[in-house]
C-alpha cells in the first residue's frame, strides 16, 4: 500500500487552506496513522465483497408527493450574504 | 470540408425528469417561480438531512431505457459525486457510477431525407440537478469577468436523466437528427418536457477527428454552452473545422473542454485544472441500493407507447408518407395517435395526413386548441375522408365541414343527410344549371366564344353557386366546356 | 436524594399520575442546572424557555388523558441534532451560530412521547472525538472527577445525565460515541442497531456507521428511550422496516439460557490487573446470573480500528463538503468562491476535523481509492463475518467497553492514541451491531484522586435489541455497581 500523502494536494481538494504549520504537522500524523492503517494490506481480501451498508434493504423510496417547503425569509436569514431572494457568492473563477 | 477525415462525435445529454416532486425530496419540480421557494432541508444541503429517492424518477428512467432497448440490470446503486461549487447545496452530487440504471441501448433517428440511422448509447443514470446561478457585474451576464454570483436553489434536487451515446455520429447535422429523436422519444414517453429553453435539455458534445476509414480515435474535445439544436449543429461543424484546420497544418489536439460562443461562431478553450477532475466517486451510504424487479420492469415494458422511430418508418415506408409530413406527425405524440386512428378508421393515409396536417393544424394554431383534444374526433374525421372519398362531398363542402365539426358540430355524415350537401354527380342536373347560368350572362358567352378563354373560370363559378356549392367540380368543368363549344 | 435523581421510569410515572408537573420537573431540572453547569459544563446551549413550554403542553396532554411514556422527563440532547429553532452547533465554529430550522426524527419522537429538552449538549467536533475535548465551544468536565473528560464525542449528553442536569441523554455513536462516555460517567450508552433509530436531523459524521441511542442511569430508562425513538422513517432510507418489539417491558432477572461469548482476541489482561480484576468479576456475575459463559474468536476485530479511520474519514470528507460558507454557517470572504471556501473551513474546523477530512479525502482520491477506501469496505465484511460466526456460537457478546476509565484533559495529546480508545467498540460498529456499556464497576486510576467508573460492553445480533436491553438489566439489577457512588457536585454547586 502506498503510505505517503501529498497534504497540500488534498487540501486544495477538501478546500481547505493550510498553514505552512499544519502541513508539516499533519503530514506527520497523517504518515503515522497510514503507517497503522497499512496493517489492512495483511488481510487476504482479494475474494472478499465490500461492504458499504450493513443493512440489507433495497428499493425504499418514497412516493412522488409534494411536501411542504421551508420559508425563503427563515432560510435567507442564515445566509451569510444574501441579495435580494439570492444567495451572494463571491466571484466564480471558472476552473 | 476536408474529405480526408472524418468526425467522431459523441452526445452526451442531461434532461430534466417530469415529476411532480425533486429527486430525493418532496419539493415541487417545476421551470421557474419566485427565486428560492421551493427548497427545504434536503435540496438545500441542510446539516443533518438526508436524501429518499423518487419512485417515479426511477420508474422513468428505467421506461426510457426500455424504449430504447437498453439492459435494466438488477442491481443499480446511487454514488456521489464529490466536488465543490456554490450552486451545489451539498458540495458532492448524487449521481451513479459504476452501475446505472440502463445500460446500452440504440437510438434510432432518420435524416431530412428520411434515411434511418441508429445510434447505440452508452447507459443511462439518475441524478440530481443542481442550482441556479446568475453572475453580475460582468454586463452581459458571463461568468467571464463577473465580481459576484447570486444563486437560487429552486431548481436542485430536479431528477436528472444523463444519458450518454457511443462516438458514432458524424456530423452536425446527424447529432441534432439524433438529439430529435432523442427528444421525441422522451417526450412520447412523458419523461421530460425536453425544452432546451428551458434547459430541461442540456447536451455537451465530444468530438475528434480522424482520416477517413480509420478505425482509430483522434483527441477529442468536450464541447458545452450550446442553447439550441442550431448552436448544437452549428458548434460541431466549427469545431470540425478547426481540428481538421489544425491537423492539416501538422499540428496537434489538446484534450479540453471548450466552450461554444454563439455571437462570434466559434468554440474557446475553457482548460481546467487537473485535480479539478478527481471527483472521488463512491457508494451514497444515505441510500440502499436498487433492485428493480423483473415484474416492475415488464410492467414498464408493456406500458411503452409507440415510439417515434417505429412511427416514423411506419409512416413512410407502409403508409407511403412523406419524410416531412411523417416527421410532422411524429413531432407532438398526441398528433401521431390522433392521426393513428384516423388511418385506422379511413384507410387513406395521404388523405388523412392532409386534412390532420393541413386544415387541422391551422385551426388548431388559430384556437389554441390541441387537434387530439378538439370537438373533431378522429372518427369523424375518418367519416369525411370517407364521404370525400366515395365523392359523396367536394373538398370545398369538405372544408366547410370541417370548421363547423371543429365547432362541435359532430358527424360529417349526418349533416350532408340532414341538410342535403351531398354532393350532385348527375350530368342532367348539373347540365339544368349550365343552361340556367349561361343563358343569364350571354355577353360573358359572346366574350368566350371571341377567344377570352379565361372567363371560363367565371361561368364555372357560377354553376357552382347554383349548385350551392353541392356540384361536382369535375362534371361541371366538363358540361361548360362542352356546352361553350357547341 | 433530591428529585431530579430519580430515573426517567419513575419521573414519567410521577407525571402522568399527576403527582407532579412536568413544569415542577422542569423548573428543578434548571434550578440544578444553573447551579453545578458553571463546574461540569454540559450544555451548550440551555433551552430554559423552551424547556417550559414543552414542559406545559405535557402537562396539558397529561390532562387530556394522553399516556406518554416519558412525560415530563428532562432529556440532554446532543448538539448534532436539529431541534426547530435552536442553536445546533456540533460542537464548531463553522456551525456556531446556526439555527436548525427542522426537527430531527429521534428528536421528535421523544418530544411526542412527552420528554423535555433541557438543552443542548456539548460534544466532539462533529463527534469526532472520544473525550469531548475537540469541542471548538466548550469544556466539559467528568462529574465523578471534574479534573477528568466526560468521554466523548458524546461527552456533554453523557456529564447531563450523570450530573443530573437531564434525566436521559441522547447521544450518537460512530464508532463508540455513546457507550464510552457511558462509561466514563457511570451510566448506561446504548448504541441500538444501525438503522433501527432515524438519523433524519442528525448532523452526520459517518453515515454508514452514525446511530443516534439513549445515555441512561439505568437500563430500564435506556430501554424507554429507545422504544420511544426506535423504528422506521420515512425520512431515513436507511432505516429499517420492520417491527420493534418494545424493550422497556421485556426486561430479565436472570441470564439462565443465555449463552454469553467470551471474545479471545480481547483478553482484558491488556488492560491491566485493576481492570482485569473488574472484568473477571463481572464476567463471573454473568455466569452466576445462569449465563453460559463460552470462548468465541473475533480474529478481524483487530483491524477494527484501522479500518474504521478509512471508512469514517472518507464519509465525513464528503458529508462535511456543505459546509463552504454559502448557504449558512460560517464565512470567511475571499476575493473569489474558491478563496471563500479555502478561509471559511480553515478557519471554522478544528485539527480534528480537518485531519479526517483531509485523510478521508486521500483515501477517496484517484489512485488511492482501492487501496484505502475499498480495503477497508473489504475488511468490514470481515469483520461483519467474524461477529456472524461468533453469534452461531452465543447469543450475546461481553466485553470491556473501554480500554481504561476517563483520563485527565491533555492525556491523549497523540491522535493515534485517542483513536486506539474505540478499540472495543469500533468493530460493533462497523458490523452495524446493537451494543451497550453498564456499568461493571470502580477503580483508581494511576495518579487519581477518586475511583472512577468502568463498563462492561454487552453487544448482541442484529435486531436484537431486547434481548440486549433485557440483559443488562438483569446485570444490572444483581450487581448495582452504578449506586455505589455519587458524582461530586456538592463543592461546585454554585
Ligand atoms: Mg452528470
Ligand atoms: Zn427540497
Amino acid at each position: 500500500m502506498p503510505d505517503s500523502i501529498d497534504i497540500r494536494y488534498v487540501a486544495t481538494l477538501a478546500r481547505i487552506a493550510l498553514t505552512d504549520d499544519e502541513v508539516e504537522v499533519f503530514g506527520r500524523q497523517l504518515g503515522d496513522l497510514l503507517g497503522h492503517v497499512n496493517a489492512l494490506a495483511e488481510l487476504d481480501t482479494a475474494s472478499v465483497s465490500a461492504t458499504a451498508q450493513v443493512i440489507e434493504s433495497r428499493n425504499v423510496l418514497r412516493e412522488d408527493r409534494p411536501a411542504p417547503c421551508l420559508d425563503r425569509e427563515k432560510v435567507l436569514a442564515q445566509a451569510p450574504q444574501r441579495q435580494g431572494a439570492f444567495f451572494r457568492v463571491p466571484r466564480i473563477i471558472a476552473e | 470540408m476536408n474529405a480526408r477525415y472524418e468526425a467522431v462525435i459523441g452526445v452526451e445529454c442531461h434532461v430534466e425528469l417530469k415529476t411532480k416532486t425533486k429527486m430525493f425530496c418532496g419539493c415541487v419540480n417545476a421551470f421557474g417561480g419566485e427565486p428560492n421557494t421551493k427548497i427545504c432541508p434536503v435540496c438545500l444541503g441542510m446539516p443533518g438531512a438526508l436524501p429518499v429517492p423518487n419512485a417515479q424518477a426511477i420508474e422513468l428512467i428505467i421506461a426510457a431505457g426500455l424504449a430504447f432497448g437498453a439492459e435494466i440490470p438488477a442491481f443499480s446503486k446511487f454514488d456521489r459525486k464529490n466536488y465543490f461549487y456554490p450552486d451545489m447545496p451539498k458540495d458532492y452530487q448524487i449521481s451513479q457510477y459504476d452501475m446505472p440504471l440502463a445500460i446500452g441501448g440504440t437510438v434510432k433517428y432518420w435524416l431530412e431525407d428520411g434515411t434511418m440511422r441508429e445510434c447505440r448509447l452508452t447507459r443511462i443514470h439518475l441524478e440530481e440537478d443542481t442550482g441556479k446561478s446568475t453572475h453580475a457585474g460582468s454586463g452581459d451576464g458571463r461568468i467571464a469577468g463577473s465580481s459576484y454570483s447570486l444563486v437560487d436553489f429552486n431548481r436542485a434536487g430536479v431528477p436528472l436523466m444523463e444519458c450518454v451515446s457511443e462516438p458514432e455520429l458524424r456530423s452536425g447535422a446527424e447529432a441534432v437528427a439524433y438529439l430529435e429523436s432523442l427528444r421525441r422519444t422522451l417526450l412520447a414517453l412523458g419523461v421530460s418536457d425536453v425544452k432546451m429553453e428551458e434547459g430541461s435539455l442540456r447536451c455537451d458534445a465530444n468530438v475528434s477527428i480522424r482520416p477517413a476509414g480509420s478505425a482509430e480515435l483522434g483527441t477529442k474535445t468536450e464541447i458545452k454552452n450550446m442553447n439550441s439544436f442550431r448552436s448544437v449543429e452549428r458548434a460541431i461543424e466549427s469545431e470540425r473545422a478547426r481540428q481538421i484546420e489544425i491537423l492539416s497544418n501538422g499540428g496537434r489536439i489538446v484534450q479540453e473542454t471548450r466552450g461554444w460562443d454563439e455571437v462570434n461562431g466559434v468554440t474557446h478553450s475553457m482548460r481546467s485544472k487537473e485535480e479539478a477532475h478527481d471527483y472521488r466517486y463512491f457508494p451514497e451510504p444515505d441510500l440502499v441500493p436498487l433492485e428493480p424487479s423483473r415484474a416492475a420492469v415488464e410492467r414498464l415494458r408493456a406500458a411503452l407507447p409507440v415510439l417515434p422511430a417505429q412511427r416514423f418508418e411506419r409512416y413512410t415506408s407502409q403508409l407511403g408518407i412523406g419524410s416531412k409530413q411523417a416527421t410532422q406527425l411524429v413531432e407532438t405524440p398526441s398528433l401521431g395517435a390522433y392521426f393513428d386512428r384516423v388511418v385506422a378508421c379511413s384507410n387513406n393515409a395521404q388523405q388523412a395526413s392532409n386534412f390532420v396536417l393541413g386544415d387541422l393544424s391551422r385551426l388548431a394554431n388559430e384556437t389554441g386548441v390541441a387537434v387530439a383534444e378538439s370537438a373533431v374526433s378522429a372518427e369523424h374525421l375518418a367519416e369525411l375522408i370517407g364521404l370525400v372519398d366515395a365523392k359523396r362531398i367536394n373538398s370545398k363542402i369538405a372544408k366547410e365541414l370541417l370548421a363547423r365539426m371543429w365547432d362541435g358540430a359532430g358527424s360529417p355524415a349526418a349533416i350532408v343527410e340532414r341538410e342535403g350537401l351531398a354532393q350532385t354527380t348527375d350530368p342532367g342536373a348539373i347540365a339544368a344549371f349550365v343552361e340556367e347560368v349561361l343563358s343569364a350572362h350571354p355577353s360573358v358567352v359572346a366574350e368566350f366564344k371571341a377567344g377570352k378563354s379565361n372567363v371560363m373560370g367565371f361561368l364555372v363559378g357560377q354553376v357552382m353557386k347554383a349548385s350551392r356549392g353541392k356540384a361536382d367540380p369535375a362534371l361541371v368543368n366538363e358540361l361548360v366546356r362542352t356546352k361553350l363549344s357547341s | 436524594m433530591e428529585y431530579i435523581e430519580k430515573s426517567a421510569a419513575q419521573i414519567a410515572h410521577d407525571v402522568r399520575t399527576r403527582v407532579r408537573s412536568a413544569a415542577e420537573v422542569t423548573d428543578a431540572t434548571l434550578a440544578h442546572v444553573e447551579s453545578v453547569e458553571g463546574a461540569v459544563g454540559a450544555y451548550l446551549t440551555v433551552l430554559a424557555d423552551s424547556a417550559r413550554a414543552h414542559a406545559a403542553r405535557v402537562d396539558e396532554r397529561v390532562r387530556n388523558g394522553e399516556k406518554l411514556a416519558l412525560a415530563g422527563v428532562p432529556v440532554a440532547v446532543k448538539d448534532n441534532m436539529c431541534l426547530d429553532g435552536s442553536r445546533t452547533t456540533c460542537g464548531s465554529k463553522i456551525l456556531e451560530r446556526w439555527i436548525a430550522p427542522y426537527t430531527a426524527t429521534a428528536v421528535a419522537r421523544m418530544l411526542e412521547a412527552g420528554a423535555v429538552p433541557i438543552g443542548k449538549a456539548n460534544c466532539d467536533e462533529f463527534a469526532m472525538g472520544s473525550s469531548c475535548e475537540n469541542s471548538a465551544l466548550g469544556v466539559t468536565r467528568n462529574p465523578y472527577d471534574l479534573t477528568r473528560v466526560p468521554g466523548g464525542s458524546s461527552g456533554g449528553s453523557a456529564a447531563a445525565v450523570a450530573a443530573y442536569e437531564a434525566a436521559l441523554g441522547m447521544g450518537s455513536d460512530t464508532g463508540g460515541s455513546i457507550r464510552e462516555p457511558g462509561a466514563f460517567c457511570n451510566l448506561v450508552g446504548f448504541k441500538p442497531t444501525y438503522g433501527r433509530i432515524s438519523r433524519y436531523g442528525l448532523i452526520a459524521f459517518a453515515s454508514s456507521l452514525d446511530q443516534i441511542g439513549p445515555l441512561a442511569r439505568t437500563v430500564e430508562d435506556a430501554a424507554l428511550a429507545y422504544d420511544a425513538m426506535a423504528g422506521f422513517d420515512p425520512m431515513d432510507a436507511t432505516t429499517v422496516d420492520r417491527p420493534v418489539e418494545a424493550a422497556a417491558g421485556a426486561l430479565r432477572e436472570d441470564l439462565r439460557g443465555l449463552r454469553v461469548g467470551m471474545v479471545r482476541e480481547f483478553d482484558s489482561a491488556a488492560l491491566g490487573a485493576a481492570l482485569d480484576a473488574l472484568y473477571r468479576a463481572a464476567y463471573r456475575d454473568l455466569e452466576r446470573l445462569g449465563a453460559e459463559l463460552v470462548e468465541v474468536s473475533l480474529p478481524t476485530a483487530a483491524y477494527g480500528v484501522a479500518t474504521y479511520y478509512l471508512i469514517a474519514p472518507a464519509e465525513c470528507s464528503s458529508n462535511l463538503a456543505r459546509f463552504d460558507g454559502v448557504r449558512y454557517g460560517l464565512r470567511v470572504e475571499g476575493d473569489d468562491v474558491r478563496s471563500m471556501y479555502d478561509r471559511t473551513r480553515a478557519a471554522g474546523f478544528g485539527p480534528e476535523v480537518k485531519r479526517r477530512i483531509l485523510i478521508g479525502t486521500h483515501a477517496l482520491s484517484s489512485g488511492y481509492y482501492d487501496a484505502y477506501y475499498v480495503r477497508a469496505q473489504k475488511a468490514r465484511t470481515l469483520i461483519a463475518g467474524d461477529f456472524e460466526r461468533a453469534f452461531a456460537q452465543c447469543d450475546l457478546i461481553a466485553c470491556p467497553a473501554a480500554s481504561c476509565p476517563a483520563f485527565e484533559f491533555g492525556a491523549k495529546s497523540d491522535p493515534y492514541s485517542m483513536y486506539l480508545m474505540d478499540y472495543y467498540t469500533i468493530p460493533m460498529a462497523l458490523a452495524g451491531l446493537p451494543a451497550l456499556s453498564v456499568p461493571c464497576g470502580w477503580t483508581t486510576p494511576e495518579g487519581g484522586r477518586v475511583p472512577m467508573p468502568v463498563g462492561l460492553q454487552l453487544c448482541a445480533p442484529l435486531f436484537a435489541e431486547k434481548l440486549l436491553l433485557g440483559a443488562a438489566r438483569a446485570y444490572e439489577a444483581a450487581t448495582g455497581h452504578a449506586l455505589a457512588r455519587r458524582p461530586e457536585l456538592e463543592s461546585v454547586r454554585a
